[in-house]
């Protein structure tokens, strides 16, 4: 039997767009919020009590005056997945959805955080281009997740190509030293991503990714829940804390996500994620 | 951790009798600059011309998101301050020795600020909406082509920071 085609207008995808991408860059996820929270109760010095209860209201006051909870409202990030059934009408999927980021910059009133090259440095003025992936999916409909990443902690992450015999341990000692380096400039709490497997760049897309799954969820393979509940117990023991001034709170959690790979490799990726944690999803 | 409010300009005893951990709530005039900003400045100073930006400033590294409609700055959190480090030592020289930042500061510039008798306070990093809160004007002074990296002259009120170095 033949699939039946969906169609969606190219202007409908710019539009939605720029409303997710308005929405993520101005507001904190609902379960960072709920983990200072839950941070507040465990948390014991008064330091790090008084940077949680500033988060916390700094997160309200985004949402009350519908302004940015960061000024580094970050470079914008998409990750598609696309109905193998659904065509898009009367545009392209790419330059749709650029225009999509350059118009939700617009209306957020989004900082304009992008320059066209590495070298020359020269601001493109419209907070875009962002990064665009796609995935094809079945289906016949479009999911949009949308990434705000600031600059603060992602000029902090690092990648490492293991031998395939690395030990847990070498792994864990790379991913801590990657933390503790990280430190108060990266803006703790952290959440962050780990990617495994792959090759190079997998591995540090999949790092990204990881940060897209809600806090407090486990990979679903046990070796690799044991592995991230380690890591958390070991990184909150550094005791950098919220906003690097102390404490029990160095990380909110530490998301694993891996992938098959060569038989002479093990790349290891760490992405850190400071606490403006803000990432959405449409579905269209 | 009682906050303690100080009206800018801060004197040197103001500044001798603060403790490492101090939370400050700071009201008067800032300068908001940042990378791009500093980079000029440098260039301003070593050409020997005068800086645009009053000598004694209290100096925010800061670049903010455009203001809606209505409202006087956009989010304006901190930004990380070591990448300043280069540029510091030689403003705290020329007596623009009180710094708002986030994050560690380099030997270099803690050996001059400890020898100028200054000051590093940290921002709280991500805390955009909560700072625009505290800011109640904002004026381009100069280099109004970097954007959200020009200088801003800002007033601001109950503005907190945490005394670092």
């Amino acid at each position: 039997m033949m699939p039946k085609i969906r169609y969606i207008e190219a202007k409908t995808i710019t539009k939605k767009t720029a409303e997710l991408v308005q929405n993520t860059a101005t507001y904190l996820r609902p379960d960072a919020l709920k983990a200072f929270k839950s941070a507040l109760k465990t948390e014991t010095s008064t330091p790090s009590k008084t940077i949680l209860n500033y988060l916390i209201k700094n997160a309200e006051l985004a949402k009350k005056n519908n302004t940015p909870c960061c000024q580094d409202t970050g470079l914008e990030i998409l990750y598609c997945e696309l109905g193998e059934q659904v065509l898009i009408k009367n545009g392209h999927w790419k330059s749709a959805l650029q225009k999509g980021i350059k118009l939700g910059s617009k209306q957020g009133c989004l900082r304009q955080s992008v320059v066209s090259d590495p070298l020359i440095r020269i601001n493109t003025k419209t907070n875009a281009p962002g990064l665009i992936h796609f995935d094809l999916v079945p289906g016949n409909q479009i999911k949009i997740t949308c990434l705000s990443k600031g600059f603060g902690c992602e000029n902090k992450g690092q990648i490492k190509m293991f031998n395939p015999t690395a030990s847990i341990d070498e792994i864990k000692t790379f991913i801590l030293d990657s933390i503790a380096a990280a430190g108060s400039n990266a803006c703790p709490p952290f959440l962050i991503g780990i990617g495994m497997g792959g090759t190079l760049d997998h591995a540090c897309d999949l790092a990204k990714r990881a940060q897209l799954t809600p806090i407090g969820k486990r990979n679903s393979k046990p070796h690799l829940a044991k592995f991230e509940q380690a890591l958390l117990k070991a990184a909150n023991a550094l005791n950098i804390g919220p906003l690097g001034l102390g404490g029990k709170t160095t990380c909110l959690d530490i998301k694993i996500l891996a992938a098959p790979t060569h038989i002479a490799g093990l790349p290891v990726a760490v992405n850190i994620g400071c606490h403006a944690i803000r990432s959405q999803s449409i579905t269209i | 951790m009682t906050p303690k409010k100080l009206t800018l300009p801060l004197t040197d005893l103001q500044i001798k009798n603060l403790r490492q951990g101090d939370l400050l709530l700071l009201s008067g005039t800032i300068y908001t600059a940042r990378d791009q900003a500093h980079k000029k400045l440098i260039e301003t100073l070593k050409s020997g011309q005068a800086l645009p930006i009053p000598k004694g400033a209290v100096i925010y590294y800061t670049g903010p998101t455009p203001a809606k409609r209505n409202k006087v700055i956009g989010s304006c959190g901190p930004t990380t301050s070591g990448r300043m480090d280069e540029f510091s030592p030689i403003l705290i020289e020329h007596g623009y020795k009180i710094m708002i930042g986030k994050g560690a500061r380099n030997e270099t510039v803690i050996k001059s600020l400890k020898k100028h008798q200054g000051l590093y306070l940290s921002a709280l990093g991500g805390c955009g909406a909560l700072y625009q809160q505290c800011v109640k004007t904002c004026e381009c002074i100069t280099y109004p082509e970097l954007l959200s990296e020009a200088i801003y002259k800002l007033t601001v009120h109950e503005f907190p920071v945490i005394v670092t170095i």
